[in-house]
């Protein structure tokens, strides 16, 4: 059977460049960084040019780069860490409806332990607006987060105008850019942000690693305390492959950055088109153009489950996904589309396609294939469907 | 995955010695075979140890799933399990009768919304663990329903529910075999971890077994002191609220009443628990509505039809007469029964057949004129 992984927001395969770069620096050059013999010196050696490597990549100083386990450790850190820096400064905090849970819950739990947090709302494609940001800024708001890209729909927010805004109100601004790095420009300074969250395995790095940038002359109290590596900011062993692994990964994502989301913006549109073009009663979720990540796709069947959908796809090879899962594996309904004010029967049957690098159009036209059928049987099933045209009948 | 022609059969995994096994034995059989658990709680919510749908359950059943080679789903039910069994669960408690949720799930559950998504997923049928047949009337064509050959393990009491649809589309791949032979077969294939588990037991989603606090929490308005009366209406004492009491109870009832009382029921309107001597707790007559027949479409009018009815799910099947009255019947036993509880279901046999069941209502003719 054919298989077609389309999930690539929720992880990508490694590079083979990348994973056998890694390999080395597992069985070969194994040393711990922070040893001062040979061994250590050639791992601290690459540890430092993966430095370089995922600091160039976003335009940042390497010395502004704090390496974590992933993209959740390192937005704990950036929230968690300034708002107990600056606290004296003030307890508010403000973030939007659609972040990913790491910052939600994030903030969720300082909210519960004497912080004041805003929580921002979104417009019907997922964006937020500058104006909403500039009347929930306050004197003792501290820290305000929000994500470049929207790991569900894709949405892209204006950081840059948001940005220059947390600037002159002399607010702190923490980025999660995990979806958006690799697939469209992402420079700390163009964006006007003082902390910035990027994943290795997002693009086609291993698992396990991520970065924080903290702009230089940023405070930040600690979660891991040990022996001091990561300048203070982050204790333990470094996860040396993984850290080459991605500074490898951010490398090769630089140099076909453009190119790639040209071809994925073709891909993403063929697929939207087609979907829209045989299935009746979709809904396209998040804005179309521009404003929308190049590989992602989400549209809500009407009348069938998301959960429904994923299986039968995955029975004919196709890998997709919908909500979020939690951790048993079952699906809930989309904080974010919820947030977008669908209806919560809508947003039980939303889909998200994103694409990656080997997916090719004969991927694309094997979804628009199989898709149209599955969406035939369920609706066959489904009493909502039935009782719809029913209505429509009778009119 | 899509292996050719075979058909595809949806097995409810819960990690169990019994439903891994019927995965195992359709495999035998030559069916494609897709193994689901179902969440039915919120994650982080209550969470009991021993239950089909729990957080553990889900991890077992993957490891079986993966130890049988088979792909496996989680779904999640939560909100149909909420609406369809626990607010059912509550209300009808709250209206003083004691429900069998077992029942609903698996008539709304397993049997309906599972099915509906199985059979939308391109799957034949559905299948179980649970210890009973399904048989095809070559005759009538129907499809019938029959105690699970080990009659110690016979779970049919709480399939009574099922309609003709339902029992087309599943499977109990169990249902000749004994429960001692599926243990030793489930060691042989390696499957000791499961093997080994005790049997699941008692109401999935109640922590601890603790109804009262369960409901409390759901309801606690609901949940209020009242009076212990006697048939004639005269107050004996003071209760804890109703939920605290089932039909038939003796201990807990918190009061000395001079001799040993018994629950013989309850006035919800009034908030009342009614007491009485142990010989008004038996009866040899109760009324069922809500009927499901699955030997015949209906009860044929006026003909009474000689049975063995079991009141509640380990109860011995008493010879009994039923006779149809209204929109229900009227089931008379040649022996009193105890302690039978508006809520419970009754169903009715013939030998290994399933004739059909039905929920027991409270007598028409009520508590309190109700005489011996």
């Amino acid at each position: 059977m054919r298989k077609v992984y389309m999930d690539h927001s929720a992880t990508t395969p490694v590079d083979p460049e990348v994973a056998s770069l890694m390999m080395t620096y597992y069985t070969e050059k194994y040393g711990n960084p922070s040893s001062i013999h040979s061994f250590g010196q050639e791992a601290r050696e690459a540890l430092e040019k993966a430095r370089e490597q995922v600091a160039g990549f976003i335009g940042a100083q390497p010395a502004e780069i704090t390496f974590t386990s992933g993209g959740t450790e390192a937005d704990n850190l950036a929230v968690l860490g300034a708002a107990e820096a600056y606290r004296k400064k003030g307890k508010h905090l403000i973030t939007t409806a659609v972040e990913h849970h790491a910052v939600l819950e994030t903030f969720e739990f300082l909210a519960k332990n004497g912080f004041e947090l805003t929580i921002l709302p979104v417009d019907e494609y997922g964006l937020l607006s500058v104006e909403e940001v500039r009347k929930a800024i306050r004197p003792d708001t501290i820290l305000l987060s929000v994500m470049q890209a929207n790991n569900e729909v894709g949405t892209i927010q204006p950081i840059a105008e948001i940005g220059k805004l947390a600037k002159e109100r002399g607010v702190l601004f923490h980025v999660d850019a995990v979806q958006s790095l690799g697939k469209i420009p992402v420079n700390v300074d163009d964006l006007n942000v003082d902390m910035l969250t990027i994943s290795s395995h997002k693009i086609y790095g291993p698992k396990g690693v991520g970065a924080l940038y903290v702009r230089k002359g940023i405070r930040l109290i600690p979660l891991v305390h040990g022996g001091g590596q990561e300048k203070k900011r982050r204790s333990g062993t470094e996860n040396t492959p993984g850290i080459i692994g991605f500074g490898k990964a951010c490398e090769l994502a630089q140099a076909r950055m453009e190119e790639e989301a040209e071809r994925l913006t073709e891909l993403r549109d063929r697929l939207l088109d087609g979907i829209l073009e045989r299935i009746d009663y979709v809904k396209v979720n998040g804005p179309r153009g521009a404003r929308r990540l190049p590989n992602n796709v989400n549209v809500s069947i009407q009348f069938v489950e998301g959960e429904s959908l994923l299986l039968s796809l995955d029975m004919v090879g196709i890998a997709a996904s919908s909500g979020s899962a939690c951790t048993s594996g079952s699906l809930d309904p989309s904080h974010v589309l919820l947030a977008m004010g669908l209806p919560h029967e809508i947003a039980h049957g939303s889909l998200r396609f994103s694409l990656g690098r080997q997916n090719t159009e004969e991927d694309v036209d094997y979804v628009l294939e199989q898709l149209p059928k599955i969406v035939e049987r369920l609706r066959q099933m489904s009493p909502l469907f039935d009782q719809m045209q029913r209505e429509a009948g009778a009119k | 995955m899509a292996q050719g022609n075979k058909t595809k059969v949806i097995v409810g995994m819960s990690g169990g010695v019994d439903s891994s096994m019927a995965a195992a034995l359709l495999l035998d059989a030559g069916y494609e075979v897709i193994g689901v658990t179902l969440q039915i709680w919120p994650s982080g919510g209550p969470e009991t140890e021993n239950s089909c749908c729990s957080v553990s359950a889900i991890d077992d059943a993957r490891l079986v799933a993966y130890l049988l080679g088979i792909p496996h789903y989680v779904l999640n039910f939560r909100a149909v399990f909420e609406e369809k069994v626990v607010a059912y669960f509550a209300e009808a408690y709250f209206r003083g009768e004691t429900p069998n949720p077992c029942l609903a799930c698996n008539r709304e559950i397993k049997f309906g919304e599972l099915l509906r998504k199985a059979r939308g997923l391109g799957a034949e049928f559905i299948a179980t663990g649970h210890y009973a047949r399904v048989r095809r009337d070559a005759g009538s064509g129907r499809f019938l329903l029959l105690t699970g050959a080990d009659g110690q393990k016979d779970q049919s009491y709480a399939l009574y529910g099922l309609s003709q649809e339902q029992l087309r589309h599943t499977l109990f791949p169990l249902g000749e075999y004994r429960k001692p032979q599926i243990r030793e077969m489930a060691k042989e294939r390696g499957l000791a971890r499961v093997a080994a588990k005790p049997d699941s037991q008692e109401i999935c989603f109640v922590p601890d077994d603790d109804y009262a606090e369960f409901l409390r929490q759901r309801a606690p308005e609901k949940v209020v002191p009242g009076l212990f009366v006697d048939r004639e209406g005269r107050p004996l004492g003071q209760h804890r609220g109703i939920v605290h009491y089932t039909v038939g109870q003796r201990k807990g009832l918190g009061g000395t009443f001079g001799r040993p009382m018994f629950v013989l029921g309850f006035n919800p309107e009034r908030n009342e628990v009614v007491l009485g001597e142990d010989a008004d707790v038996y009866t040899p007559v109760l009324w069922a509505e809500e009927l499901n027949w699955i030997a015949w479409p209906q009860l044929r009018e006026r003909e009474p039809v000689r049975v063995k009815a079991k009141i509640r799910y380990k109860a011995e099947p008493a010879p009994a007469w039923v006779i149809p009255e209204n929109d229900g019947v009227r089931v008379e036993f040649d022996q009193p029964q105890r302690a039978v509880t508006p809520g419970q279901a009754v169903v009715f046999y013939q030998e290994s057949l399933v004739l059909g069941g039905g929920t027991i209502v409270s007598d028409p003719r009520g508590l309190r004129r109700r005489s011996t």
